[in-house]
């Protein structure tokens, strides 16, 4: 299993990162130059308009695309020179992804959702169960709803499992993609209220990609992008 | 295998479904597999179970010699000659013949081979048999009721039965064995078809030359059966055919497979998950179908085998039962390779968003 270097908790740094799109003959920028740190504990809103490039922020910090300019540094490791693999293999151990819908695995329990990140980490499954249990329960979800299925279960309870699943790895970095998107104002203020909860006690960094300016009461600071920067 | 085996419990029926496709393909391979097996055997059992090397063929004078039972002839100079070739410990020789048996109460074709005792089958009861007498097979013997020194008609000869062998077949027809004069008699021949060598002349070709005659290995002696080689080759082809449509069924099966996962493989990709980890585990999933789709279905195959081998020719063991499923396991993992490389091209940017 490919592992990263031993790395302190420093958090998320995004320093002059620029991200432009083959537009026809031309090229859009859907970040320009955008700089934002945040630091372990820390939750922080993005918010703005469709195409202001809250989702292209995500993607970038999430690894899934190389910036065209700037650096993105996890815990101290820039990850530009990062090849695949090495990318691949912080995200398993660096990175927690809150999903926009909850993608979660239509083959498996609740609790599998966490149990295949230990198979996807090469370890047992079976001795990381009690972990997964735990976790499930701290973000409310108790006995037999750990043994259904994603269609079984509620959308409130979908994301629940989805920011169980983000927690497993033991992050030092949650990325959160529009994570009330699919939920009523009721659900979506809960859910908004555990991801404050959790970032407070699992020591996060946590970046909510969200436009959904009504939840952002339990966020510590809230940026707001317009056409690829940072207001 | 972690997914994998939670997937397959979850689309349970689909799986059930293409599992049940490799069983009955399977099935139907390792039941032409049993029938080749058992056609080459009642074409060839005679010859292929000679004592022994090389096989030599003449031809009528003026022709020029090939592997063909149907045409050979070989003289007694031809004999001597491979006889005291360097290299050849023993030239018999070897007439084969078509005609009929007949007893009190039944007749049915058979195939003489006219050869001395030492090209017997192993003797079951009995001894070798003198002019005038005859061995048979004992499938034969218990089907029409023969034991030692019954009468029997041969063609146009009453002989008696000197000795029960294993049982042996020429061209589909069961083989009962006399001596050379006696069969050039029953035949009608008068010299015999081919020899049969111990060892290997040292130079063959030489050999062949010089006396017009074709010699080949015991195994390459079969093409010289009427039809032989088109009936085998003709299910040989079927069988190829077979591999290639469950290949490509178990391709298809996973290729649509591998797309309609294609959002859940992008969510592992982003949350850390290797292409070697997805493809290890797609494999193990085909592996696991088909294993179990195959083993189902060699044991339906050697099971009807057995009950289809009181009327048809059919061989069961080893080489017609586990090398069809080995076989079929094997060509369908290569046909799930195919299909599931796709993983490797899923770009994990796609868990990202609402696209999902």
């Amino acid at each position: 299993m490919t592992t990263t270097p031993q790395l302190t908790r420093t958090g998320l740094a995004l320093r002059g990162v620029t991200l432009s799109y083959p537009d026809g003959e031309s090229r859009l920028t859907a970040l320009d130059a955008v700089s934002l740190a945040v630091a372990p504990g820390e939750f922080t809103a993005v918010v703005g308009p469709s195409g202001s490039g809250k989702s292209s922020l995500l993607a970038v910090a999430a690894t899934l695309q190389r910036p065209d300019r700037g650096e993105v540094v996890i815990d101290g490791q820039e990850v530009g020179a990062l090849g695949e693999r090495a990318r691949t293999a912080l995200r398993r151990e660096r990175l927690g992804i809150v999903f926009q819908q909850s993608n979660l695995l239509a083959s498996l329990t609740a609790v599998e959702q966490l149990l295949v990140l230990e198979s996807v980490r090469g370890g047992r499954p079976a001795a990381a169960r009690p972990r997964a249990q735990e976790l499930l329960a701290s973000v409310g979800l108790d006995g037999a709803k750990q043994r259904r299925r994603p269609h079984q279960l509620s959308g409130g309870e979908r994301q629940r499992v989805n920011i169980a699943r983000a927690l497993f790895g033991r992050p030092s970095v949650l990325l959160v993609d529009e994570p009330t998107s699919a939920l009523d104002h009721e659900r979506g203020a809960l859910i908004v209220d555990l991801l404050a909860e959790v970032t407070r006690t699992h020591g996060t960094a946590t970046v909510m990609v969200t436009h959904d300016r009504d939840l952002l009461g339990r966020v510590d600071r809230v940026v707001e992008m317009h056409d690829g920067r940072l207001a | 295998m972690f997914v994998a085996l939670r997937d397959i419990r979850f689309a349970k029926g689909r799986f059930a479904l293409m599992g049940a496709v490799v069983t009955l393909i399977t099935t139907l391979v390792v039941f032409l597999y049993g029938l080749t097996g058992g056609l080459a055997a009642a074409a060839s059992s005679t010859v292929a179970g000679l004592p022994a090397d090389r096989i030599v063929f003449g031809a009528p004078a003026g022709a020029a010699p090939t592997v063909s039972f149907g045409n050979s002839t070989v003289s007694a100079e031809q004999q001597a000659v491979f006889a005291a070739a360097p290299g050849v410990r023993a030239a018999h020789p070897l007439g084969v013949s078509l005609t009929r048996l007949t007893t009190a109460d039944a007749a049915t074709p058979v195939s003489v081979l006219g050869s001395p005792a030492e090209l017997l089958p192993p003797l079951r009861r009995g001894s070798a048999p003198q002019d005038g007498q005859l061995a048979v097979g004992a499938d034969t013997a218990r089907t029409y009721h023969l034991e030692v020194g019954a009468r029997v008609g041969l063609g146009p000869s009453a002989l008696t039965v000197a000795a029960i062998t294993e049982e042996r077949s020429f061209s589909h027809a069961p083989t009962v064995w006399t001596t050379v004069a006696t069969w050039e008699r029953i035949s009608g021949q008068s010299r015999p078809t081919a020899l049969a060598l111990s060892g290997a002349p040292a130079d063959a070709a030489g050999l062949d030359r010089a006396e017009s005659t074709t010699t080949v290995p015991t195994a390459d002696a079969l093409a010289g059966i009427n039809g032989y080689a088109a009936e085998q080759g003709s299910l040989q082809l079927i069988q190829g055919f077979l591999f290639a449509v469950s290949a490509l069924v178990v391709g298809a099966f996973f290729t649509v497979w591998t797309v309609q996962r294609r959002p859940d493989i992008a969510v592992l990709k982003a949350v850390g998950a290797s292409s070697g980890y997805l493809v290890r585990d797609a494999l193990a999933q085909a592996a696991a179908v088909l294993l179990g789709g195959a083993l189902l279905g060699g044991a339906a195959g050697g099971a009807g085998g057995l009950l289809a081998s009181a009327a048809v020719p059919f061989e069961v063991g080893p080489a017609t039962v586990a090398v069809p499923v080995a076989a079929m396991i094997l060509l369908g993992l290569a046909g799930a390779a195919l299909a599931v490389r796709r993983i490797t091209s899923v770009d994990p940017l796609a868990a990202l968003g609402a696209s999902r």
